[in-house]
This record gives structure tokens, C-alpha cells and sequence, in this order.
């Protein structure tokens, strides 16, 4: 009785931990800096995939050194995915501040484009899109020097946009024509890739008949140096400060000479590095495919929602919460409980399967907010409206 | 110091400022009169950045400023105290003044707080854990105050600081202010309907329908022009 217990709570803990992970990102993005980053779960999967490359390019270096891939991934994941998100926000959702719905439509479309990308990513395709970039945005940058250059913008860009398409496109062809399949061939392609686990992950630690899996481990690990490292990062330093003063009010924030637009840029780009490292996290878990984003980004989103939008706190214990709940009544432990009441018994054998469980967690989640619709933590006072 | 000329602002198609000029010279206290919307906040907030004007200049410590974004203007010397205060509600009263220092041009890694800002506003000393929003509404008028001053700026603009506070706290702000302006011989730009404050500048510039009707000095400020402008 003793160990089921244990063994239950464990495995809610660990599905929570994976569940937060996933969201602290988003609790960042959308909490508060209050943007529907729909593309959250992409970034997710693009950390996955830097994972994988590391892991890669270990295996290629050999040796003890592999055993240790997974730390230097964990940092490459958050690099890279930092900057898709500075970029996506400089590129896109800068514009769209305030307005929800135009948000939501594109970062929808942004996912998509992720998506695609890792599945047809080639040399061509990366050598175009770096030779585009080089081209359009070192002539603007070339161009900004002249003195008149507000006036001749619109002209530079109607010129610079073909002509830098073109000798992008033009070159790719030319690559693709030469070189054939050692540059056009996809470099992940469609199907889901297996990352290894260095041997330290793989199995798992003996408590009785029970064993805790090392990678679980590593991962509740993971998201308690993540929550601690988040907390200390928004309460204890400058940038912390100014983020949360710039989310809270943003036109006040400017009037004190905090540099608003750096500071969105920079929370962005953290709670998209955060993704980057829940992607490392659930490639230890599982394969990853071009789709792994979109089975997490309900279940963040879920998790941000519950925990009350704008709550650090609320994000953690709801993830704790759907993770135990959903373990309890998934594996049958609460059926197993409830056997002397015979007709509440039946009705948790018949929800005790993975996906059914979710079922009714998710029924339980909306009567939940419709008594609470702000979460478990609701945002009070004058910065609900803000 | 501050040198608004031709100024015209717009809310969409509404005309808020005509052909608006207004200067604030050195060290001195300029007080800017007028009754309930006539836009007085829509000039200190085109002052701030906050509103792009659609023609018109605005010169700073002899730079002209039109095109900077607000925080840009807070680092040259323009300290700002909004109508409302617009104190952040989910940060500590220590937090908040901290904030202040994001003005200063020279990068300070002190996290201390000046004492000449609790010499000022004593009651501030004892609430450096409270959250702001918890505050009263004159006590997050001082704390406003005392975050602009953190950033030592050569301007500082208020926007009707007494609006909405006991009377002894008006004292309170009023005998801060002025001890602000001998002791470190900063400039003033005071919006403010409260006669016994508007005394205390040097020279006021009356507002009407989104221009300036009339200016002169305070010590000449005639009960016919106060019983036009100001709402007593």
C-alpha cells in the first residue's frame, strides 16, 4: 500500500514536472507578458531537434565526452530557441501588441511554418534563406548611414526585396542543379527521430519492487533548477525588475527610461529559451517528430490557465495538480481505492486508460473555471485591467 | 531648459492642442492653469512621448526631442509624476523608487536608496516592503515624487500632484517641492488647480481650448484671471 502510494505520487510528480516545464515558458509569454504565442509548442520542438543535433554531433566527437551531451544541449536548446523567439518577436508579434487576435492567427501561422521547416530543412533551403539575409538586411543596414535614407526607405525595399530573392533563389537552384542529393536532401524529413539517452539516464533507481526511471529523475531535476532559476532571475536582478515592471505598465515603464522594447524583446526570447529546454527535456522521454509541439500546447496553455493567468505560483501547482490527477485516475489507482463504493468504483475503472483520463480531467478543469474562471491564483486589484 | 513651440496634437480627428508655445527656463517653477479639459495632461504627456504630435517642436536642454520615445526623454533629464500617480501596484515601495534610477544617466549598481529622498518624504522609510498598490493615494503621490527624483533629472513634470489628497498632505508635498527646487535647483512644470500651490511659481501659463491665453508671472496673478482658470 506503502509503495503504490509512493509510485502514484511519483508519477504524478513526474508527469507535473514535464508539464511545467512545458509551460513555464508560456507562463512567461502569455502570463505575463500576455501574448497567445500559439507557435510555443514549435519552439518546444525546435529545442527537441537541437537536442538531437548535439547529440549528433557527440556521437561524431565519440568517447566519455557523449556521456555529457545532454548538458551542453540543454544549453544550445535555450540558445537557439531564444533567438527564433527574439527574432519572432522583433519580426511579427511587435506589431501586434494589445491586439489578441491577430496574435493568435499569426503566431497559428508561424507554427505552421516551423512545422514545415523542419521537415523539408536542406542545405539549399538554409544556404538561400542565410545568403536572403545577408543580402537584404546588409543592404538596409548599409543604406541607414545615408543621410536621406527615411525618405528613399520605401524605394530601397521595393528594390533590395526581389533583387536579394532572387540571387537567393538563384543561387539555391544553381546549388541544387550541381551538387543534387548531398544538398537537397532533407535533413530530418518528416519521420520521428530517437534521441539516446547517455547510459547515466537509462535505467532507474530500485525502491522496493518499484523503480524511479533516472530520466524522470533528471527531469524533476531539470524543472526545479528552471522554477528556482526563473524565480531568482524576475525577483532578484535589474533585468527581472524592469521586466516586471514593464509588464505591469508599460507606458509609465517607458516615462522612467526603461527601454521597453528591449526589455519585450528579452522576456520573449527567455520564456522561448525556456521552451527550447522543455524540448530537450521530452526528447529524454520519447521520440520527436515535426508534430511533438502540438501535443504540448493545449496542455500549457491548460496549465497556465488553471494556475491563473500572470501566476508563477498558480502555473506550479496547477501542473502539479493536472499531473497527479490525471496519473491517478489514468493508471486506475483511484478505481482501485474506491472498490468498496461499488458505482463510483465503475465509473474510474471505466475513465482509467491514458486518454480517457485526459477526458476527464479535461471535464473537471472547465466545471473548475467556471466557479473560478481566474484560475487557482486570480490576479486581484487594479492590474486585472491593465 | 524647455521650449515647446507651434504645437499641434491630435486624438484622431479631435484638434486637442492649437498652435501651443510654452517655455520653462532654468531653475525656475512654471505653472500651467486651466479648467477640466483643455489638455493640459495631453501637453505634459506630448512632452513625455507618450502622444506623437502631429506638427511642432519640442526642445530639450537645447536638443530638440520631437522624434525620441519616452524612455529616451526620461534619460536626458525629464522626470515625470502622471496624473494618478501610476505607481506599479505589484512591485515594493523599495522596488518602485529602484525603478527611479533607470533615469540616470550614469549606470549606479547601488541598490540603496538616498536619504535626502526619506529627509524628504519621511513616510516613506517605514513602507520600503509594502507593495505599492497598497499604499494610500497620498502616500503614492510622495512615492511618485520621490521615483522621479531618484533619477535626478533637470525637469521634473507634475501633473496635478494634490488632486485627491487630505489637506496636510498637500502641505506635505507643496513645502517637498519647493525644498526640491532650492536644493538642487532643478526646473518645475506643475499642472495644478490648487491656488495656495500655483502661488508658489514663479510664472504660470493659463490653457483655454487647447491654447495658451494667457501668462504672466504669479506674483501678478489677478483674482479675475483665477476665477477664469482655475476651477475653484
Amino acid at each position: 500500500m506503502i509503495t503504490g502510494l509512493f509510485e502514484a505520487l511519483f508519477n504524478g510528480i513526474s508527469i507535473g514536472a514535464v508539464l511545467l516545464i512545458a509551460a513555464l515558458g508560456l507562463a512567461i509569454v502569455f502570463g505575463l507578458m500576455g501574448v497567445i504565442n500559439l507557435a510555443h509548442g514549435e519552439l518546444m520542438m525546435l529545442g527537441a531537434y537541437t537536442t538531437f543535433v548535439v547529440q549528433n554531433g557527440f556521437k561524431i566527437l565519440g568517447g566519455p565526452l557523449f556521456e555529457f551531451y545532454i548538458l551542453f544541449a540543454l544549453v544550445f536548446a535555450f540558445l537557439v530557441t531564444a533567438a527564433v523567439g527574439f527574432i519572432l518577436e522583433r519580426g511579427v508579434i511587435r506589431y501586434l501588441y494589445g491586439r489578441p487576435l491577430e496574435t493568435l492567427l499569426a503566431t497559428w501561422g508561424v507554427s505552421l511554418i516551423l512545422q514545415q521547416f523542419v521537415r523539408s530543412v536542406n542545405w539549399v533551403l538554409v544556404i538561400g534563406i542565410a545568403l536572403f539575409c545577408l543580402l537584404f538586411f546588409g543592404a538596409m543596414w548599409i543604406l541607414s548611414r545615408r543621410p536621406d535614407f527615411q525618405r528613399i526607405r520605401n524605394w530601397v525595399v521595393a528594390v533590395m526585396l526581389p533583387l536579394s530573392l532572387g540571387i537567393a533563389g538563384a543561387t539555391g537552384a544553381f546549388l541544387g542543379q550541381s551538387f543534387q542529393l548531398a544538398v537537397t536532401q532533407p535533413w530530418f524529413g518528416a519521420q520521428n527521430l530517437d534521441v539516446t539517452a547517455p547510459s547515466w539516464l537509462r535505467g532507474g533507481l530500485p525502491i522496493g519492487s518499484f523503480q524511479l526511471p533516472y530520466a524522470r529523475l533528471f527531469i524533476i531535476g531539470l524543472t526545479i533548477v528552471c522554477v528556482v532559476g526563473i524565480y531568482v532571475f524576475l525577483q532578484l536582478t535589474p533585468w527581472g525588475l524592469r521586466i516586471r515592471a514593464v509588464t505591469q505598465n508599460r507606458s509609465m515603464s517607458a516615462c522612467l527610461g526603461i527601454p521597453t522594447e528591449k526589455v519585450d524583446a528579452l522576456t520573449f526570447a527567455l520564456g522561448s529559451g525556456l521552451a527550447g529546454v522543455a524540448g530537450c527535456a521530452i526528447s529524454l522521454l520519447g521520440s520527436v517528430g515535426p508534430n511533438t509541439g502540438q501535443n504540448y500546447i493545449v496542455d500549457t496553455f491548460m496549465v497556465v490557465v488553471v494556475g491563473g493567468v500572470g501566476k508563477l505560483v498558480g502555473t506550479i501547482v496547477a501542473a502539479m495538480a493536472i499531473g497527479t490527477a490525471n496519473y491517478l485516475i489514468g493508471s486506475g489507482t483511484l478505481a482501485l481505492l474506491l472498490t468498496p463504493v461499488k458505482p463510483l468504483a465503475d465509473i474510474f475503472t471505466f475513465f482509467a486508460t491514458t486518454s480517457m483520463a485526459k477526458v476527464l480531467v479535461f471535464a473537471l478543469i472547465i466545471a473548475f473555471l467556471q466557479v473560478r474562471p481566474g484560475g487557482i491564483f486570480p490576479q486581484k486589484g487594479r492590474t486585472v485591467d491593465a | 531648459m524647455l521650449q515647446v513651440s507651434n504645437l499641434n496634437v491630435y486624438y484622431g480627428e479631435s484638434h486637442i492642442l492649437r498652435d501651443l508655445d510654452l517655455g520653462v527656463p532654468m531653475g525656475q517653477m512654471v505653472c500651467l492653469i486651466g479648467r477640466n479639459g483643455v489638455g493640459k495632461t495631453t501637453l505634459l504627456k506630448t512632452i513625455m512621448g507618450l502622444i506623437k504630435p502631429r506638427t511642432g517642436t519640442i526642445n530639450f536642454a537645447n536638443q530638440p526631442i520631437t522624434d525620441l520615445s519616452p524612455d529616451k526623454r526620461a534619460k536626458l533629464g525629464i522626470g515625470y509624476v502622471p496624473q494618478g500617480r501610476e505607481i506599479i501596484p505589484r512591485l515594493t515601495v523599495k522596488e518602485n523608487l529602484l525603478l527611479g534610477l533607470e533615469a540616470r544617466r550614469s549606470r549606479t549598481n547601488s541598490q540603496e536608496i538616498p536619504e535626502e529622498i526619506f529627509a524628504l518624504f519621511p513616510v516613506l522609510q517605514s513602507m520600503l516592503s509594502r507593495m505599492g498598490g497598497d499604499l494610500s493615494g497620498g502616500q503614492q503621490q510622495q512615492l511618485a515624487i520621490a521615483r522621479a527624483l531618484m533619477g535626478r533629472p533637470q525637469l521634473l513634470v507634475l501633473d496635478e500632484p494634490t488632486e485627491g489628497i487630505q489637506p496636510s498632505i498637500i502641505l506635505e508635498i507643496e513645502a517637498a517641492v519647493r525644498r526640491i527646487i532650492e536644493s538642487t535647483g532643478i526646473s518645475v512644470l506643475l499642472v495644478e488647480q490648487h491656488l495656495h500651490f500655483v502661488r508658489q511659481a514663479d510664472w504660470y501659463y493659463a490653457m483655454q481650448k487647447g491654447g495658451i491665453v494667457a501668462s504672466g508671472a504669479t506674483s501678478e496673478l489677478s483674482q479675475d484671471v483665477i476665477q477664469r482658470f482655475l476651477a475653484v
